[in-house]
């Protein structure tokens, strides 16, 4: 298999992908020490939860003194992204029940942008698993240099504390290039400033989502399937 | 932040995953629904950055993480890759505060 070249560079992508996520995995360590979870929670939230953006907004609703109930709602809902990924990825998943259930817990945003940017079947179960895996690897390392370097610092001290929203800057990024998904981001993004004087803390993040409406109207033109965090 | 909290998360985690992947399958979603859903990161990413930008606990406040977050979206609209952008956003808001 590796001596076809393509895929000797899908993997390469895949790998070097990964190892990225892992310098991004190190910022969460810290945020997340540093709004109060211990190392083992940090690490554990890691292992068992596994989808970046999740973890980032739980952290940051805690971290800045919210309920367990809100900083859990806005997680799960952007957990839920990742089922409509594995809706975009079960096509090409096949194999036994064991496989899949394994397959699960690997299906993010990278695994399944990686997966979706090939042309042919075998490449495309190859992406999925080695991004998936180097993923694994690589966010679950960062995070424990993180938390540990992240007990022995003050955050605010290295503006730490403005890393999780230039993180999820960057992510958004690539999202506004479409009008839907545009006007979607800044009514959440109003919504959320209109609130936040006046409701505890994680609900505006939560009221944010009324930006989703937005979805209802038919589209005029076809535009691409689902919008993918590359 | 609690265990319990920690392992309520993973298991709702888990559950989208294996709901999309392994249950529904192929079947396919209202497209209305598969429309609002690909919505979601958008409209909770956007209010997840102006909270962690402008909040000061139940007020606006404006100080070195808007510089510092105004300077990562400079970044990630010049196309900068993630890390890069991150980076530029703690190094300016800490450069804001060691100067202020």
């Amino acid at each position: 298999m590796l001596r076809d070249s393509r895929m000797r560079q899908v993997i390469g992508a895949c790998v070097t992908l990964g190892f990225a996520v892992g310098v991004f995995a190190i910022a969460f360590g810290v945020s997340s020490v540093s709004a109060g979870a211990s190392v083992a929670q940090t690490c554990a939230m890691s292992l068992l939860v596994f989808t970046g953006a999740s973890q980032f907004s739980a952290v940051s609703v805690i971290g800045s003194g919210g309920s367990a109930a809100s900083a859990f709602g806005g997680a799960a809902l952007l957990a839920a992204r990742n089922g409509v990924y594995g809706l975009a990825m079960s096509r090409h998943l096949r194999g036994s029940l064991g496989t899949r259930l394994v397959a699960a817990q690997l299906t993010i945003d990278e695994s399944t942008a990686m997966a979706v940017a090939q042309d042919d079947p075998e490449h495309r179960r190859a992406a999925f698993w080695v991004t998936g895996i180097s993923v694994y690897v690589f966010w679950n390392t960062g995070t424990l240099i993180g938390a540990l370097v992240g007990t022995a610092i003050d955050p605010r001290t290295y503006g730490l504390d403005a890393a999780i929203p230039a993180a999820f800057v960057g992510i958004l990024f690539p999202l506004l290039r479409e009008r839907v998904p545009r006007r979607a981001a800044f009514t959440g993004a109003l919504v959320c400033l209109a609130l936040i004087p006046f409701t505890a803390v994680g609900v505006p993040i939560l009221c944010a989502t009324v930006g989703v409406l937005f979805g209802i109207p038919e589209p005029a033109e076809t535009v691409g399937s689902s919008e993918v965090v590359a | 932040m609690s265990w319990t909290f920690v392992f309520v998360l993973a298991g709702s985690a888990y559950f989208f995953k294996v709901l999309g992947l392994v249950v529904v399958g192929d079947r396919e979603l209202p497209p209305v629904l598969s429309r609002c859903l690909a919505l979601i990161p958008a409209a909770l990413l956007a209010g997840i950055v102006v909270h962690d930008t402008f909040n000061g606990g139940r007020e606006l406040v404006l100080d070195a993480r808007a510089l510092g977050v105004g300077a990562a979206a400079l970044a990630a609209w010049r196309k900068v890759p993630l890390i890069g952008v991150i980076v530029i956003g703690a190094a300016v808001t800490a450069a804001v505060r060691a100067l202020g």
